[in-house]
This record gives structure tokens, C-alpha cells and sequence, in this order.
């Protein structure tokens, strides 16, 4: 099957730093991939350099069939809008309502009639399990609820791709639940997803392969089922210890 | 006002206090009128020339430039570290030196508006970098260009926060543009003082001032409190989205 998202050798650096060194992933469409690894491996920096937040160093990104890396600013704006991207502080828009949130894409971005993009978000808000917080502000919710809302923005404007970053960290662990099972039921309907987590139980429910990074290189990557059977290498299988606490 | 000026104000308040119907008059005189008019419209367009170089000067601090941070903190400091009473001489008696010969009026709505910039500007820089760095990326996440994101979620957040400390200023402006009665542009201040050197009713012309200066502000703090509350968002956002109820009843 056809790669939806195709990145080969992306080098990152930040002045001196080395983030990136060499970074291959794809993922084909319908597929979720799962994106494990300590912290400042850099995972969070390659989802940027993928839907072009972050210049890279050198590197080939091919999405939809179209090369994208080096796309000038204006053009990786359009672009951006067939990924969305969901953070691990939520950065919902502050001065919006919930359901405010989801239409701001459509409507100040593709230019949706205010009425239509109202309705989209009342629909995704019912789809993220939130009927009933279409008037609410983001600081008159939990963690967990902002996070759906958040997720139901970045669907607004119909990406081919949702980019996760670390979308749980940031929350109080009776929230976490509720927003990966938002997730895993997207991923199951067929919505492709880069998900960057260290929730291992999300991974083998969810993804159809995991990938494995260590100091900006991938160091391993699996399928699923392969890679929690114990024959990834050692120091795969020892951070998974250690995430088992 | 002389010494003896000042000596002969207070014999002649003795020799007959304050009289209302005197204060009356100065309040429904053409002549007091017409400085409040010239203290609201100098204060108004200095506010305005504030705003435009405040902004201009909060970008300018953000630049990528050094050569244009460096101009814009040289501005600040200067503006800032000089009275405004200098300024303002400054402007209407050495300017002319060099050519430039103003009218009172532009000359005052200058160098209130110059020096009303070098503050503005911190008013709106600390509004803008009060908006999160994540609040940009999510909007550029979306798609958004730059200027959008600067417009629909920059400023909009950004100008909540700044418009309580903009109302303080234009306040504070309707009270100092009294400083341009010493260049002789003849707004409030000054048209009381005239008064009062014709007749030493010193108490009558500077009470039918200071009313005035009064009902300037009380009306400007009404207006300031009336923008506050339309943008305090819950009640008018709220409707906005209640506006269309059934919407999930369709969905359902």
C-alpha cells in the first residue's frame, strides 16, 4: 500500500544540538503508528518537522505523494492544514468556547460559513463525547475534556493525518482514559495517526506499529504484536521495564 | 501668575467669596466650552498618535534586527527619561531653530503623542507576550498564516489585556495635556487662567475647570467600563453559540 507520510534521513539541529540524526518513518494510511522513546530523544521535534512547524536540516518528506520539506512558508501553511495536531498542553484558544474552538479552523482557514462550521462542531463535540460543552470555556474544563476538544479542532479541518503529541502527559491520571479511547476509537474508524506517547497500554491496543527512538535515531520498529513479544533488542525491552514502573 | 498676583487673588476672594451664580456662567460659557472641546480633541489625537507609535515601537522590540531593537530602546529611554513639559517645549521653542515651524496645537498633539508612544508600547508588548508561545503554534498547526494568527489569536487575547491599562492612559492624558496651556494653545487650563486674570476669580474660573476635567473623565471611565464589559466574553460568546440550538437535536 501507498505511504501516506514518507520522511527519510530528517537531520534537526538547534545550533550545536543534534536532535535529529538520520530519522526514517512512514506510515501508510489508516495505520497508527506509535512513536516510543525516552524523553529529549526527539520525538516531539520530528511530529514538528513533519507537518513543517520546525525547518529541518536536510532530509526528504514526501505526504500525499508530493515532496513537502522545504516548502516556503506561505505554501506550508495550506499545507498544515491536512494535519492535524494535537499538543500535550491543549493550547485551546483561550477568548472561544469549546465549540468556537473546533470551527475557528474552518472558519478562518477554509473560509466555512459560520452557521455550517457551528454544526461541524456540535457533531465532532458529540463524536470526542462532549455534547453538552459546546458553550464551555477551556478554563471551565478538565485536563481530559480540553484534550477531546482539542482533538475535535484538529479533525475540523479533515486531516489526512493526526499528529499526537505526548496528548496524556500533561493530564491527571483519572482523565488519561478518556482521551485515548477518543483516540483509538479514530484510529480505529480509519483516521491515520502519529502518536507520540508513553502510555504502553495505548500502543497495544491501538497502533499497528510502534517505533522506537533513542538519542535521534530510531533505534527499532516493529509491528505491534512483534514488538512487545520480548524479541525487540535490550534497551527496548529495558525501557519498557522501566515504564512498567 | 506673579506673587503679586497671587496676593491680590486671595484679597479679592475676601472681599467676596465664592460666588455660584459667577460659576454658572463660566460653566455655560462659550469660552470654557470651547477648552474642553480643545482638551478632548488634543487628548484624542495625542492618544491616537500614541496608540499608532506604541504599536509600531511593541513590534519594534520584537524585531529580529538589532539595529531596529536599538532605535526603538533609544526611544524609549529618551521619551522616557525627559519630562514631557521639556518635550513640549522643546518642540514649540527649538524646533523652529531647525526649520520646523508648527502651530501650538501640533506641536503639543506631538510631543504628548511621542511621549504617550514610549509607554503605550510597554502596555502592548506586555499584552502581546502575555499571549503563550503554544497559542501561536496550535493556530499555525491549524494552517493559519502568520497575520491571522496574529489577528485572531494574538491580538484578540492580547487586547483584553491591555485595554484596562489604555483606559488608565487616556485618563491620565486628559489631565496632562493641561501642560500645553504653557505653549498658549487654549484648552482648558489655559482659558481659566485668562479668565481669571481679568477679573482675580481665581475660585470661580478654576472649580467651572476642574468640573469640566471631571465630567471628562467620569464620562471616559463609563466608556472605559462599557468596553471592559464587551469583552468579557462569557455572556457575549455564550450567545453565540446558544444562538443555534438545534443543532444537536438535527444530529440526533
Amino acid at each position: 500500500m501507498t505511504r501516506l507520510l514518507d520522511a527519510v534521513a530528517i537531520w534537526k539541529r538547534f545550533g550545536t544540538l543534534e536532535v535529529l540524526k538520520g530519522v526514517d518513518l512512514s506510515v501508510t494510511p489508516g495505520k497508527c503508528l506509535v512513536l516510543l522513546g525516552p524523553s529529549g530523544s526527539g520525538k516531539s521535534t520530528l511530529l514538528r518537522c513533519l507537518n513543517l512547524l520546525e525547518p529541518i536540516a536536510s532530509g526528504s518528506i514526501m505526504f500525499e505523494g508530493k515532496e513537502i520539506a522545504g516548502t516556503p512558508r506561505k505554501q506550508a501553511a495550506s499545507l498544515r492544514r491536512r494535519m492535524g495536531m494535537v499538543f500535550q498542553n491543549f493550547e485551546l484558544f483561550q477568548h472561544l468556547s469549546a465549540a468556537d474552538n473546533i470551527a475557528f479552523g474552518p472558519i478562518r482557514v477554509k473560509h466555512m460559513p459560520a452557521k455550517q462550521a457551528r454544526e461541524l462542531a456540535h457533531h465532532l463535540l458529540r463524536k470526542v463525547h462532549l455534547p453538552d460543552k459546546a458553550a464551555a470555556f477551556p478554563d471551565e474544563l478538565s485536563g481530559g475534556q480540553q484534550q477531546r476538544v482539542a482533538i475535535a479542532r484538529a479533525l475540523a479541518m479533515e486531516p489526512a493525518l493526526m499528529l499526537y503529541d505526548e496528548p496524556t502527559s500533561a493530564l491527571d491520571p483519572e482523565t488519561v482514559g478518556e482521551v485515548l479511547s477518543v483516540m483509538q476509537e479514530l484510529a480505529e474508524e480509519g483516521m491515520t495517526s502519529i502518536v507520540v506517547t508513553h502510555e504502553l497500554g495505548f500502543a497495544r491496543r491501538a497502533a499497528n506499529e510502534v517505533v522506537f527512538m533513542e538519542a535521534g535515531l530510531v533505534a527499532h520498529r516493529a509491528p505491534v504484536g512483534e514488538f512487545f513479544n520480548g524479541s525487540a533488542p535490550d534497551r527496548v525491552v529495558r525501557f519498557l521495564n522501566r515504564m512498567h514502573g | 501668575m506673579g506673587h503679586a498676583d497671587r496676593q491680590l487673588g486671595v484679597l479679592s476672594v475676601h472681599a467676596s467669596l465664592f460666588q455660584p451664580s459667577l460659576l454658572a456662567q463660566y460653566l455655560v460659557s462659550a469660552d470654557f466650552f470651547y477648552g474642553a472641546v480643545m482638551t478632548l480633541w488634543l487628548s484624542i489625537a495625542s492618544l491616537a498618535l500614541g496608540l499608532a507609535v506604541g504599536l509600531l515601537i511593541a513590534i519594534g522590540q520584537e524585531a529580529p534586527w538589532r539595529a531596529i531593537r536599538g532605535t526603538v530602546w533609544a526611544y524609549i529611554w529618551l521619551f522616557r527619561g525627559t519630562p514631557v513639559l521639556l518635550q513640549l517645549v522643546f518642540a514649540f521653542n527649538v524646533m523652529p531653530a531647525f526649520g520646523v515651524l508648527l502651530p501650538g496645537f501640533a506641536c503639543a498633539v506631538l510631543a504628548l503623542g511621542l511621549n504617550e508612544g514610549a509607554y503605550m508600547a510597554e502596555i502592548m508588548r506586555s499584552g502581546i507576550r502575555a499571549v503563550g508561545p503554544g497559542q501561536r503554534l496550535a493556530a499555525r498547526a491549524l494552517g493559519l498564516e502568520e497575520w491571522r494568527v496574529m489577528r485572531w489569536v494574538v491580538l484578540p487575547q492580547a487586547l483584553r489585556i491591555i485595554i484596562p491599562p489604555i483606559g488608565n492612559q487616556f485618563v491620565g492624558m486628559l489631565k496632562l495635556s493641561a501642560l500645553v496651556s504653557v505653549i498658549g494653545v487654549k484648552e482648558l487650563l489655559l482659558t481659566a487662567d485668562e479668565t481669571a486674570s481679568g477679573n482675580f476669580r481665581y475660585i470661580e474660573t478654576l472649580t467651572a475647570a476642574g468640573l469640566y476635567y471631571l465630567a471628562l473623565t467620569t464620562v471616559f471611565m463609563a466608556i472605559q467600563s462599557m468596553i471592559e464589559r464587551s469583552f468579557r466574553r462569557r455572556p457575549s460568546a455564550r450567545r453565540a453559540v446558544v444562538a443555534v440550538p438545534s443543532l444537536q437535536t438535527v444530529i440526533r
